[in-house]
């Protein structure tokens, strides 16, 4: 189904691995081509199943955006990938899918991927108040601050992490 | 005069509610700003994360096995249908291959999980709704399934049965047996339940017409599971992507037609029967095939099979580079996980695709101009779980 339609499509790359299409798009065609893919008959992939962020921490396109499309008449899935560094910002999908907007919420939350003509980009599963991005790579797994009823106070207090000792990340490079 | 009454009325201010997240009908810990215009919803804006555990975060921080435990704690009324999920998605990734008869077990244990988690959904639905009898008849039954997880891998709840590659262990003597008579007397007990619910004129009238979604709109807000198949749209992965040798059992899905909170509740119960069909054709099969489990003897007797078992257990085990998408039917609608694997004995991202997160940012969608009331028919039929939801 994908074939017929694929030398209209402005695609970076075409991989399939394991039956499992995925695309590669510049941020700038990715509008154009979620929209051709939703409304075209051929493609009719029209139910974002989700999004979702990815952290390569030390390479020049950081940030990886995954959309995952799914059509309910053909029974095929296609995934559409778009890579950006630090600085960038994405559009958002909303005014093409309006599942898009929690999805992107999430990735501003944990990626701190800024999405463009976002109806409502707030944070969504950290704390109100939460600093921080909590799935990039170079965020600590305790996280910064400890967070404690202070019964003098009666107020719950966030204060700086103190761990009684050091967090050990547990490798196994030498080959026993 | 006339002037006077007019400007009174333009200073009428809509009123804001809070509810939650201590509501017994918010599932959990669901906080609703409701923007209210007399009783009638203008807005709807949950806020979620209350529960948020960072379960992405902390399972690229463990090895594939280790991780594996957190999926039971996601949706915690359906366990195994997470970890097979989980599971899927390693064998995808390093090309494992699963025997028959560990395939039937999953199969059999999803199924179960499947009359778990409906079992709650309709019965916590009519206990929000003010039906109290259906839920403490549906606890009893939920009781006893939960007894085979225990007798399966000693967890009432969070099992850690579906392994990668299969299950932990084969199933225990006389399993079987118990498994088929609960099915036998199952069938009765839902029977009760429909007496007790389907043509309740209470029950019919607080969710016929309510939270109508049409498949236009059930296939934009990014639904699955029961909420897209209510909508009219035959969509269950089930039959249409078969995993785990779905594709050899008989069973039907349920439809609707009209796609409100009362075609969902037929369409829950009549899925808890085709569950039943399919629990007693796995028992079938189990009971033909004999056991092709290793032995944990020999790790027990010989030095060499310790080692290289207590190396499995700690450093884990290598999953080829590559990235794949896996979903399965979890009883609240697809359930994906999207895994990047480095070549290293830890996942490098698993997103989890959580059928809830969809079916609750539709919640401002569908309760727009309903009654206050009606919201929490909605968020019954919604049949949300913050495990999954938060993360």
């Amino acid at each position: 189904m994908i074939k017929g339609l694929i030398n209209l499509i402005p695609f970076f790359l075409l991989q399939e691995t394991r039956e499992e299409k995925i695309m590669l798009v510049t941020s700038e065609n990715l509008l154009i081509v979620l929209m051709f893919l939703k409304l075209h008959v051929f493609g009719q992939l029209n139910l974002l199943t989700c999004i979702s962020g990815v952290d390569f921490l030390g390479v020049n396109h950081r940030f990886c955006v995954i959309y995952e499309l799914l059509s309910v008449a053909f029974n095929t899935r296609l995934r559409i990938k778009v890579f950006i560094n630090a600085y960038e910002c994405l559009p958002s999908v909303c005014p093409i899918f309006i599942c898009a907007n929690w999805w992107e919420r999430e990735i501003w939350d944990m990626f701190g991927i800024f999405f463009k003509n976002h109806p409502d980009l707030r944070r969504i599963l950290t704390d109100y108040g939460f600093d921080g991005f909590p799935l990039r790579k170079d965020f600590p797994l305790c996280g910064y601050v400890d967070l404690r009823y202070n019964p003098n106070k009666r107020l719950i207090v966030s204060e700086p992490i103190e761990l009684t000792q050091n967090f050990r990340s547990f490798t196994f490079e030498s080959q026993w | 005069m006339i002037l006077k009454k007019y400007e009174k009325l333009k200073n009428l201010q809509n009123f804001t509610i809070n509810f939650g997240p201590q509501h017994p009908a918010a599932h959990g810990v669901l906080r609703l700003i409701l923007e209210l215009s007399g009783e009638v919803i203008l807005r709807a804006d949950p806020h979620i994360g209350l529960l948020h555990r960072g379960t992405e975060k902390l399972i690229e921080n463990k090895t594939y096995l280790q991780a594996l435990p957190y999926f039971d704690r996601l949706d915690y009324v359906s366990m195994m249908a997470q970890e097979q999920a989980y599971s899927l998605a390693i064998e995808k990734l390093a090309n494992f291959n699963v025997s028959p008869r560990a395939q039937a077990i999953r199969v059999l244990f999803g199924e179960i999980t499947r009359l778990l988690n409906h079992m709650l959904a309709v019965g916590c639905h009519a206990l929000d709704v003010g039906a109290m009898t259906p839920f403490l008849w549906l606890f009893e039954e939920r009781e006893k399934l939960l007894e085979f997880y225990e007798r399966v891998s000693g967890a009432r709840m969070h099992a850690a049965y579906i392994r990668p590659g299969g299950v932990s262990s084969d199933l225990p003597l006389g399993l079987l047996d118990d498994i088929y008579s609960f099915a036998k007397q199952f069938i009765f007990r839902l029977n009760e339940m429909e007496e007790m619910l389907t043509c309740n004129r209470i029950w019919k009238e607080r969710l016929i017409d309510i939270g109508i979604i049409t498949a236009k709109d059930a296939i934009n807000l990014g639904f699955s599971g029961v909420m897209l198949r209510s909508a009219g749209i035959p969509w269950d992965l089930r039959k249409t992507q078969p995993y785990d040798g779905y594709e050899q059992y008989l069973f039907d899905i349920p439809v609707g037609n009209s796609g409100d909170c009362y075609d969902r509740y037929i369409m829950r119960v009549e899925e808890m029967r085709q569950s039943i069909r399919i629990i007693v054709q796995a028992i079938n099969f189990l009971s033909n095939i004999s056991s092709s489990f290793l032995q944990k003897i020999e790790s027990k007797t010989f030095m060499e099979s310790l080692i290289s078992h207590f190396k499995f257990c700690t450093e884990g085990f290598i999953v080829p580079v590559g990235e794949t998408y896996t979903a399965v039917e979890a009883p609240k609608g697809e359930f994906g996980i999207y895994l990047i694997s480095n070549g290293s004995e830890k996942p490098y991202r698993c997103k989890i695709k959580a059928p809830g997160f969809a079916h609750l940012q539709a919640l401002n969608f569908i309760c727009k101009g309903h009654l206050i009331a009606d919201v929490v028919t909605v968020i019954g039929t919604l049949d949300i779980v913050f495990g999954e939801i938060d993360r």
